[in-house]
């Protein structure tokens, strides 16, 4: 192979010669952006779905009415898979004489495989880790439970046929922030105790869990197998399942991030096109030359393909290493920020990144490079050939390939893709064309300007092809980092606006009808903040259209529990500012009393219903037809009581039911919590406080790593800059040396450059503000499905930014050029 | 292997028959070599001088099989170039032909050595360093083998260019201008370095050149005006 022996010789030797360091070093940067975010996206969205996993208590957990067959737990275990059980049961729990309704949780060894236990010794305090499950013979009833009690550490709670110790107290439990049915006052006990309390009888309801965790890659084939072999009533839940609020929370995090990873891939392929571009320009003469000593088209092509092949290795490796090491000093300096323990990285940054050197190299590095190898040998007799122009779909189809692939491969989402692609090539179509507006202006513009402003600007448009190049990527650059900076914006704020400083921390349930008034007096009396009141009414759907619910199958696992399960169902008058219909109307005054219901859309979607369909429940034995007047979409992280069947009022006012409401006070007063539940004993109390603290960890988490995200792109925006500034360099070196030797000053030549880079950035800037303004509005409203807001910084900081930026980087990368002796340029060329 | 290695027998080594070479320019077509023959033997030196836009150089690049007649054609070493594709003319040049350039279009990014040592590697040729090592030794920069093309004078990289050219012992070589970057006294001595070097090694020599005092030097003058070759004049000097 003798062009594999020269390829690598003359790389050694261009090495030595400082040919290639532009090109390594923005492949570099471009794949240490890539891994960087990579390890970054991939840690931070493990631990993200680790903590996530943890509202289950596990990685998978199968619920079921009926005991859960052991052959799973020896499947699991087969695997390497951990595992525990968990039945649940409410029952009534005796102190003395005294009293409470309580869910009864009797867990097996090594619950909870995810989170922790907290526990105390009284009631209401601060907890901390259990580090294990109630011995036998001991119980950890929760504070709910003793302060209704009156039960301390070390006494006897009688549950069923049998007498326990009272251990600790339970203040949390991973798992419990589910569904309003687990919400009632909780204790935990140890599953060996259950056959001694007798309360398992038939008809009994009980609910049994099982709960697996373990290695990603074997969840996942597990998760497989147990969705062959389970049984038709047995329901498995992972974190795509876990409550509405998380499910949010991560989709938008994983979205976003991999949004800004996306941006830092597109900014290092212009880098690289742009040295690519370089490169060839500066091997012109040398294959011309190569040619003329004998080397044929496919030689001096596979002597600059394996070159590059090199390049691409060295940069993956070098890139890889860095981006490592970014991702890690990020990490180490956010340490205190994140609570979990981040799981190991896995390799896969390392080979994307690879992959995607080569093909960003492919794409945008390998069109010029066929022109390279085409140009003729006479060149070396006349410099002003060149290689013939580019067949168009050659010079573009590969980079427009690349783009694609990558652009879905980091996305895997068809409407985001589409969004992100259309707007993409609008913007470099617009640009363009505003870069050929520019030219076009620039020709009438200098006559009537200085010498300085008259050859920068005609700059421009001598080098139009140049200049288009330069109006596109910076233009690119300066708008994605908008772009950025917009979404940035506002998600911050719109989290803000979800999750504010004093939004309800506790939930109330059981509120008897007559109490209603008092209750919320009581709260109020002591400095609560109160949201709505809702009516609660449990009921069960028995047909759809006259149709038994026992008769339909519904396709979709979510949809047979939605059928088969008791329900919550509420009334109200109002639709509340975090519910949005999106089918039907909501009703009118006049409406009241009307069979009329209102569904969310996750039950609308999953049970396949529409508008006009009759629903019939039965409440308390008695049937009830409604029809389905509308479909809302519910911000479950509002923290307000919501519901996903609301009748319209008039209709269940007759049943028996409670009120719910929610409430915000600071959470720090346990004497506060112990008199509520002595006046109001009937009433629940759920403290959302730890599942809040869990959800703001992990939007603290996510903005974190969007912010981290945001520090490489804004560095692969600046390898943008450096490169297409690098490109010009030596024309302009050329240029400046005749401009001073036919007696321009040194500040005259500045001044032009100036000129020139200021104009490019102001048009750079000004489309940039647009191409964001208008690419915003789609991604937050559309995508992100958040609240925007037109922001007028951004067509400041663009114009400025990009004038500034622009001129500034130009200014510095010639100013060089512009200060080497005019004869020494001279002579070099 | 010379292949011109004895200048008695006087075998014809470059034939251009009836060339021409038109292009497009923004005035319509333009003919820049107009229906030139001629017949070099192995051994000869031939200058072909004319003014500016005579038509020297596409000349040059025309016999070199750098650029293709528009009609006629090159019989270089006995094989017609116009039959050749592009890299079938690049394999004939790294076996027969070497080139001397007004510019010495060395390659920056490799060492004297490294640049002489080039259409050795590229011909496939063992022992390119040896040999390389040998020419740049036999052109007086013996001590500066290592050295960058920029850290050498005009005059020193002109003469790397050289080496770069004998160091393969081509049947033809082409020059176009070599001295013209040069000062007087730097380009009378290449243009003295290329003729003992030539006479070396038996090399049939072809040179562009604007500079009489070169071309006199030749066996041949053709002269060039508006892209044709004027009626041939005796010869000033015989081969030294």
């Amino acid at each position: 192979m003798r062009s594999l022996q020269l390829a690598l010789r003359s790389l050694g030797r261009e090495w030595r010669s400082g040919e290639l360091g532009v090109l390594l070093l923005a492949l570099t940067i471009a794949v240490a952006a890539l891994t960087g975010v990579g390890f970054l996206v991939n840690r931070i969205g493990a631990a993200v779905s680790m903590q996530a996993n943890e509202v289950l208590a596990a990685d998978i957990r199968l619920g079921s009415p009926q005991p859960i067959t052991d052959l799973y737990f020896q499947e699991a275990s087969r695997r390497g898979i951990g595992s525990a059980r968990l039945t649940s049961l409410l029952s009534v729990v005796f102190n003395g004489d005294v009293s409470q309704l309580t869910n009864i949780q009797a867990v097996s060894q090594g619950y909870p495989l995810r989170g922790n236990l907290l526990v105390a010794d009284e009631p209401f305090a601060k907890g901390t880790p259990a580090g294990g499950i109630p011995a036998p013979g001991e119980v950890w009833p929760d504070s709910k439970v003793l302060a209704a009690l009156g039960g301390k550490l070390g006494g006897k709670l009688s549950i069923g046929a049998a007498t326990f110790r009272i251990g600790r107290v339970l203040i949390s439990r991973p798992d419990q922030g589910g569904t309003f049915a687990e919400l009632a006052p909780a204790l935990i006990m140890n599953a060996g105790d259950l056959p001694a309390t007798q309360l398992i009888q038939p008809g009994s309801r009980v609910g049994y869990a099982a709960l697996f965790a373990g290695d990603r890659s074997r969840i996942d084939t597990f998760k497989a197998w147990l969705g062959a072999h389970k049984q038709p009533r047995e329901r498995l839940r992972d974190i795509t399942d876990a409550s509405p609020q998380i499910r949010n929370a991560v989709e938008r995090s994983g979205r976003f991030l991999s949004l800004a990873s996306l941006v830092s891939v597109l900014l290092s392929a212009i880098a690289v096109a742009m040295s690519a571009r370089r490169y060839v320009h500066r091997h012109l003469d040398t294959v011309a030359l190569l040619k003329t000593l004998g080397a044929t088209r496919a030689f001096t092509l596979s002597i600059n393909l394996l070159q590059l092949f090199a390049l691409a290795l060295a940069a993956a490796v070098l890139g890889s290493v860095i981006g490592f090491l970014a991702q890690e000093w990020l990490l180490h300096a956010l340490k205190g920020l994140l609570t979990a323990t981040l799981p190991p990285p896995s390799l896969m940054p390392v080979a994307m990144g690879f992959m995607t050197a080569v093909a960003v190299l492919a794409g945008f590095a390998l069109p010029p490079l066929l022109q390279l190898s085409r140009v003729p040998a006479i060149r070396v007799l006349r410099r002003d050939i060149g290689p013939p122009p580019p067949i168009v779909l050659l010079a573009f189809g590969p980079a427009v390939a690349v783009v694609v692939l990558l652009i879905y491969w980091v996305v895997l989402d068809w409407r985001l893709f589409w969004g992100f692609s259309a707007g993409l090539a609008a913007f470099v179509l617009l640009l363009t064309g505003a870069g050929a507006v520019l030219v076009f202006l620039a020709g009438k513009f200098r006559g009537s300007v200085g010498v300085a402003w008259r050859y920068g600007v005609a700059n421009l448009s001598r080098r139009r092809a140049e200049s288009l190049v330069q109006i596109v990527a910076f233009g690119s650059g300066i708008m994605v980092l908008l772009l950025l900076a917009i979404i940035r914006g506002d998600l911050n704020s719109d989290w803000r606006r979800t999750l504010p400083a004093n939004f309800p921390n506790y939930f109330f349930i059981n509120i008897p009808p007559g109490e209603r008034a008092s209750f919320v007096q009581f709260l109020q009396a002591r400095g609560a903040r109160t949201t709505r009141v809702l009516p609660m009414i449990r009921g069960r759907l028995t047909a759809i259209n006259g149709r038994s619910v026992e008769q339909l199958r519904f396709g979709r696992e979510d949809g047979d529990n939605f059928a088969t399960r008791e329900q919550n169902l509420t009334w109200a008058a109002d639709l509340g500012d975090d519910n949005r219909i999106v089918a039907g109307d909501w009703w009118t005054p006049a409406e009241f009393g009307k069979p009329l219901v209102s569904l969310s859309t996750e039950i609308q979607q999953s049970l396949g219903l529409r508008l006009g369909d009759e629903l019939t429940f039965d409440i308390a034995g008695e049937p009830f037809t409604v029809k389905v007047a509308s479909v809302r979409k519910v911000k479950w992280d509002s923290f307000q009581p919501n519901f996903f069947i609301v009748f319209a009022p008039g209709v269940l006012d007759d049943t028996a039911g409670t009120y719910l409401t929610s409430a915000y006070f600071k959470s720090t007063d346990s004497r506060f919590l112990a008199q509520l539940v002595r006046r109001f004993p009937s009433v629940s109390i759920f403290d959302i406080d730890d599942l809040l603290a869990q959800v703001r960890s992990m939007l603290d988490k996510a903005v974190l790593a969007v912010q981290s995200v945001f520090v490489f792109t804004l560095l692969a925006g600046l390898t943008v800059l450096l490169a297409a500034v690098q490109s010009s360099r030596g024309e302009r070196r050329y240029e400046s040396a005749m401009l001073r030797t036919l007696g321009a000053s040194r500040g005259t030549v500045l001044q032009g450059v100036l000129a020139e880079f200021t104009m490019l950035g102001l048009l750079s800037g000004l489309l940039a503000a647009l191409g964001a303004s208008v690419a915003a509005y789609f991604m937050t409203t559309r995508v992100l499905e958040l609240h925007y807001s037109f922001e007028g910084w951004v067509w400041l900081v663009g114009l400025l930014g990009g004038a500034v930026l622009v001129a500034l980087s130009g200014w510095l990368a010639t100013r060089s050029v512009v200060s080497q002796p005019p004869l020494l340029t001279l002579r070099a060329e | 292997m010379p292949s011109a290695h004895a200048p008695m027998i006087r075998s014809s080594v470059l034939k251009a028959e009836n060339l021409s070479k038109q292009v497009s320019s923004p005035e319509g077509p333009l003919t820049i070599v107009h229906g030139v023959s001629f017949d070099i033997a192995a051994g000869e030196s031939v200058a072909i001088v004319g003014a500016s836009g005579a038509g020297k150089s596409t000349l040059l690049a025309l016999l070199a099989g750098l650029d293709l007649p528009t009609t006629g054609r090159v019989l270089l070493a006995g094989t017609d170039l116009t039959q050749l594709d592009e890299d079938g003319r690049a394999r004939l040049r790294a076996q027969r032909v070497g080139f001397v350039f007004q510019s010495f279009h060395l390659i920056p990014a490799l060492t004297a050595l490294e640049n002489v040592m080039l259409p050795l590697e590229l011909a496939g040729r063992p022992d390119a360093r040896r040999s390389a090592q040998e020419t740049l030794a036999r052109v007086g920069l013996k001590d500066r083998t290592g050295h960058y093309p920029r850290q050498l004078s005009g005059g020193e990289q002109q003469r790397v260019a050289l080496a770069r050219a004998f160091v393969t012992q081509p049947a033809v070589l082409f020059a176009d201008e070599p001295t013209g970057n040069l000062d007087t006294a730097t380009g009378g001595r290449v243009g003295e370095l290329l003729f003992e070097l030539n006479a070396h090694s038996h090399t049939t020599l072809i040179l562009v050149t604007h500079d009489r005092e070169l071309a006199s030097r030749c066996g041949r003058v053709i002269e060039m005006e508006a892209g044709r070759v004027l009626p041939q004049k005796a010869p000033v000097a015989e081969v030294r």
